[in-house]
């Protein structure tokens, strides 16, 4: 009982969408507006961690949760690339992962987009040059966005997603 | 001139005809013979049980050709119904052993088994239409000892002759407790006819004692727990054709008997005959099933499902029986024919699934479902005809086991109406029961078929799998087609094995053949219409069909690897196995299996932390088996021991035994006068 | 002959709000979630979405794979046609009783588990494998809970079960007809796939259930298998509502009494919704092997019902 009593005293976390409302929210509204031409106003993500240190994912599951939540614009994650309308690549791609992330571009029914999530998707920043990297995400599949920032905020990512979406 | 005598001729004559064939002829012509002449006898046999199960005539025949035996022949309704089956049985196999037994051209002996196949065929007529004890007997022994000598064809593969052994083992201890129970009905005299039985007046103990002399006879040769332990050893090993005619006619002999005794020949009894009937088809059930399910050798798991469909079977039974006591006709005569529905249902698709079991075994080389897989794209119509089979044993709607446990289940929720809610409470449990049999089985048979047929090839054996012969696809079609026929129109085929209910008589007296099936029994009303529900089906899956076309999103799939999370190829070690498929269901009934567990893992000598190999066995053995069985074979043994005294090696021992024995004989036949 | 009107109205019914059945759930469960969370026609979209999407298949996978969806959807709009949901009697209540509702749906699951072990992904066989072992263990509860209704109605007949629960309302009340409607909620529970027996929104391949079947599956033969099991939810909802709490359920067919009874329904399915909702805020999924244990405590529930049934008759 306490569990719904603390429930009902916090109340909506998650930010308004008013007109005053800040860049992430008018953010969230343009992805409104482009995914459900696109996708039919639900987009299905499959996040893929090609060889991230995991501070990109912390930030992404910040898109999940009760702040920016992101499932009241019908984008949410997948368990399976089959699902999925978008991959969200993070990290420099390790060799060992060149091939599953290929594989799992190859798994997605069409139409499909990438987004490159973090310095690293995009340079492998500071694993630049290291034996054990592939190469950036766009050296294997091919990417419709990138995301700068490391870790790059929640904010940022919905950007990323935004930019993508706007290009088909 | 009628022809029923007629027909009982041709189909006489022509097993005699092909067993004596069989004898003198070999090689494909042999085989063809054999066949041919199994099937005429199988479809005149049939003939002769449509026409007297649809125009409700009864014809008698007598015979007196051997010098004491006086064997008398009467076709009533139920021997009408299981005339049916056999015939349905037995020309599917015959089909279908033409083919499959070529493989054992050279090897086995195919006279031997030829002739056997129309000697069990025709002893199985004779045995339903049997009218006294002497004939019936006669009947049931020949039937026994030719399943024996088919299980024996593969003698020199391990374990077959152990499993004939048990087999011949048990059905003897059956029919010594069928000629007990006999001798008891009929006051000594054998030739009694099974009419002068039925009015025979016997006292409430005798009764009782033929009664679970019957259980023990009949039970035996059905295999109802705790009797079935020789079914799962000598089903799997005998020719796939042969299993099939075992599991789908043979041991529904058991049946036969015990609706031919108990309720024609002693017409029901008290409320317990019932029960316990009730109470060991709910055990068979449920035990069948759960031993079915950790069975990974596919004829044994279809052996095990054998004993749980037997175990439905006398659910339907023991009810009637129950019912019968309560005096309330309807119901128990609804038990009743649910039961048989079900014997002919099983008798199809049990036989069905062997023959699609047979077909795999004959094309991969095994009958371990781990070594399959991936056959549907190999044996396409072996798996379409084994998927039907499996649906229909998994009593999906709209095939034929559904009907079936349908009838059981109204049956058993008409269990209201007894008059004594405590000895009711037995129904609702019966229920439950009969719902988690039926759910597992779903359950095997998503593994069953899931394992063997679907997915990567397990083993070089499966990926080079082939189709099999045309005439063994036609054994498994002629099969397939009463599963859909017998799900498609219950209202017909209920009023028409309502004739073959001993007694009782139809039913329902207002079921008229409609579209769907209309039940009015006290204490339950249910109403289910197979064909409209295939219908709906049928066009629901159209609609969806003709909705992608006109929205045009009909476009053909891409083809791709399978979604593993990115790993790089794909092997069969990666897909599930049917071990780990029944894991859950394993740990579930611990309880129950007490599986032995045996984990070593070999070290690096340097360090444990290295791991060089790890070994996992675990095995169920059935504990019945065990506390039941183990120490009656060693009795036996001691006993076996202590006699080999009396076997001196001396021929005037011999002589002086046999001199006494005379002796003794004709005093006792002396004084028995 | 309005009576095959209303029937097919209320196949249509069942299949058009399945989905929002199924937003409505999520929409609370935000809420609760302290989230503003989808609005509650979310799944429209999704379904809308996947329909078009490409369709991607293993190169392993043979017909059946592509044959299942169609079977799953069809088997489960047959048992919409079937549950009592608006009015009462139907001309289609002699198609099918309660025990055929429960085969058909059966039947899906049959042919789903069979499609996830036909890519041979070690995923499909997991969900197929936890899939079957929970539909045969929920059986005997949905047996003895149809014994129990069955008992007092005098039939296994839909129609005839809500007719009967009408004429004598008291009834609702009596302790067989709830202890069956606990123990039909805890399999209801367990057959659609919810918290504490399968979490509907994991992502962890580990302790899916249904969600491991349908790994595999994509576009359009996706969205037949994600409407069909909104759809399972919806006639679920509505045996649990109808048969138990026939409040409002048309006896006659008049558009009075017929507008009365889409709005009781939605009445119900909200109020079964919140109840689930806040079921799925307060507890955790349970460990594999610990779900029989809840499915054994239904199984009790559901013999007392009919026990108590048989015994205060």
């Amino acid at each position: 009982m306490s569990l719904f009593s603390k429930i009902l005293r916090t109340g909506l976390a998650t930010e308004p969408l008013s007109p005053e409302a800040d860049e992430v929210v008018s953010l969230l509204h343009d992805v409104d507006a482009r995914a459900r031409r696109l996708f039919g106003r639900a987009l299905a993500i499959r996040e893929v961690d090609a060889g991230s240190c995991n501070g990109c994912e912390l930030e992404i599951s910040g898109l999940t949760g009760p702040v920016y939540d992101s499932e009241r614009f019908g984008v949410h994650f997948v368990a399976s690339p089959r699902h999925a309308d978008m991959l969200l690549v993070t990290g420099p791609v390790t060799r060992n992962m060149a091939v599953p992330l290929l594989k799992t571009y190859e798994a997605t029914p069409a139409p499909k987009l990438v987004v490159a999530v973090g310095d690293c998707a995009r340079s492998c920043g500071v694993f630049q040059g290291s034996y054990a990297i592939a190469g950036s995400v766009d050296t294997i599949i091919p990417v419709d966005a990138f995301v700068d920032g490391c870790p790059p905020e929640p904010a940022q990512i919905l950007r990323g997603i935004l930019t993508a979406i706007g290009r088909r | 001139m009628a022809v029923e005598p007629l027909l009982l001729l041709v189909t006489v004559a022509v097993y005699a005809a092909g067993a004596g064939a069989a004898l003198v002829l070999g090689g494909r012509a042999g085989r063809a013979v054999v066949a041919a002449c199994a099937v005429a006898g199988a479809a005149s046999g049939m003939v002769l049980g449509a026409r007297c199960l649809w125009g409700g005539v009864t014809p008698a025949f007598s015979a007196s050709f051997l010098p004491l035996a006086d064997l008398a022949l009467r076709v009533d309704g139920l021997s009408a119904f299981f005339l049916v089956v056999i015939g349905l049985v037995g020309a599917a196999a015959a089909v279908y052993g033409f083919g499959y037994s070529a493989a054992y051209e050279g090897r086995y002996s195919l006279r031997l088994l030829g002739a056997m196949l129309n000697v069990l065929l025709l002893s199985l007529s004779v045995q339903v239409m049997a009218d006294n004890a002497l004939t019936f007997l006669l009947a049931w022994e020949a039937m026994s000892l030719a399943a024996y000598l088919m299980v024996l064809t593969e003698h020199d593969r391990p374990g077959t002759i152990a499993a004939a052994r048990w087999y011949l083992a048990m059905t003897h201890v059956g029919f010594a407790a069928l000629v007990a129970m006999f001798l008891l009905m009929s006051a000594g005299d054998l030739t009694t006819s099974f009419s002068a039985m039925r009015g025979a007046s016997l006292t409430p103990g005798v009764r009782d004692a033929a009664f679970a002399l019957a259980l023990l006879g009949f039970g035996t040769k059905a295999g109802l727990v705790p009797l079935h332990v020789w079914l799962p050893m000598a089903h799997p090993v005998a020719p796939s054709h042969v299993s099939a005619l075992m599991s789908g006619v043979v041991i529904k002999m058991g049946v036969y008997g015990v609706v031919r005794v108990v309720v024609d020949l002693l017409g029901g009894g008290p409320a317990w005959w019932g029960g316990l009937v009730l109470g060991l088809g709910t055990v068979s059930a449920l035990l069948g099933v759960l031993y079915a399910l950790m069975e990974h050798d596919l004829k044994r798991l279809l052996a095990f499902h054998s004993v749980e469909n037997i175990g439905i079977i006398f659910i339907g039974i023991g009810a009637g029986l129950m019912f019968h006591s309560f005096g309330l006709p309807t119901l128990s005569a609804l038990g009743l024919v649910g039961g048989l529905y079900h014997t002919i249902n099983h008798a199809c698709f049990k036989a069905l699934l062997f023959f699609g079991a047979g077909s795999v075994l004959h094309a991969v080389g095994t009958r371990n479902m781990e070594l399959m897989g991936g056959l549907i794209t190999r044996m396409p119509r072996t798996a379409f005809f084994f998927l039907i089979g499996a649906c229909a044993i998994a009593g999906l709607p709209p095939l034929n086991g559904f009907v079936s446990e349908w009838l059981v289940f109204q049956a058993l929720l008409g269990g209201a109406a007894i008059p004594e809610p405590e000895v009711a409470l037995i129904m609702p449990i019966a229920v439950a029961m009969l719902a988690l049999t039926s759910g597992l089985a779903a359950a095997c048979f998503v593994k069953a078929f899931g394992i063997s047929f679907l997915a990567i090839p397990r083993s070089r054996q499966a990926e080079h799998a082939h189709e099999v012969a045309p005439s063994m696809q036609l054994g498994m079609a002629v099969l397939a087609l009463p599963c859909i026929v017998l799900g498609l129109a219950p209202s017909f085929f209920v009023r028409l094995f309502g004739a073959a209910v001993p007694g009782a008589g139809r039913p329902a007296a207002e079921l008229t053949f409609t579209l769907g099936l209309p039940l009015r029994v006290p204490g339950t009303v249910g109403e289910m219409s197979p064909p409209l529900l295939a219908l709906g089906l049928a066009f629901g899956v159209l609609l969806i069909l003709l909705g992608f076309r006109l929205a045009g999103i009909d476009r053909r799939p891409r083809v791709g690897d399978t979604w593993g999370c990115g790993r790089i190829g794909q092997t069969p070690r990666m897909e599930y196995t049917a071990t780990a498929f029944a894991e859950p269901l394993r740990r579930v009934f611990a309880e129950l299996y007490r599986p032995t567990k045996d984990l070593s893992i070999d070290f690096h000598p340097a360090s444990k932390y290295f791991v060089q190999s790890i070994e996992y066995r675990s095995e169920i053995h059935p504990w019945f088996e065990r506390v039941l069985y183990d120490p009656l074979v060693s009795l036996c043994q001691h006993l076996g021991a202590w006699a080999r005294r009396l076997q001196g090696g001396s021929v005037h021992l011999y002589l002086m035994y046999m001199a006494l024995a005379l002796l003794v004989l004709l005093t006792v036949a002396r004084w028995g006068r | 002959m309005i009576g095959y009107v209303v029937e097919v109205v209320q196949a249509a019914l069942v299949l058009l709000l399945a989905p929002g059945l199924v937003g409505l759930v999520r929409a609370m469960k935000a809420r609760l979630q302290n989230r503003r969370g989808a609005p509650v026609w979310q799944p429209y979209w999704e379904l809308w979405k996947l329909f078009q999407k490409e369709v991607v298949i293993s190169s392993n996978a043979s017909w059946l794979f592509r044959a299942a969806p169609f079977v799953v959807f069809a088997s489960t709009a047959a048992a919409s046609f079937l549950v009592p949901v608006l009015a009462v009697p139907l001309p289609f209540d002699a198609v099918g009783d309660l025990l055929v509702v429960v085969y058909l749906l059966l039947l899906g699951t049959f042919f789903l588990s069979l499609a996830g072990l036909d890519p041979g992904s070690p995923f499909g066989g997991m969900g197929a494998s936890r899939e079957m072992t929970i539909a045969a263990l929920a059986e005997p509860t949905l047996a003895l809970a149809i014994f129990a209704l069955a008992l007092s109605a005098g039939s296994t007949n839909l129609g005839q079960i809500v007719a009967r629960t009408m004429t004598d309302p008291a009834s609702a009340l009596s302790p067989g007809h709830l202890l069956a409607f606990i123990a039909l909620f805890i399999v209801t529970l367990a057959e659609t796939g919810r918290l504490p027996v399968d979490n509907p929104a994991t992502h962890l391949e580990l302790t899916m259930i249904h969600e491991a079947m349908v790994l595999e599956y994509s576009g359009r033969y996706l969205a037949l298998i994600e409407w069909a099991a909104a759809v399972k939810l919806l006639i679920f909802f509505s045996l649990l509502g109808n048969l138990f709490v026939p409040v409002g359920v048309a006896l006659a067919l008049t558009p009075g009494t017929l507008a009365l009874a889409v709005l009781s329904l939605l009445v119900k399915f909200v109020v079964l919704a919140g109840a689930l909702a806040l079921l799925e805020t307060r507890i955790a999924k349970l460990r594999l092997f610990r779900v029989p244990e809840l499915l054994s405590v239904s199984f009790v529930l559901a013999l007392l019902a009919v026990t108590s049934s048989f015994l205060l008759k």
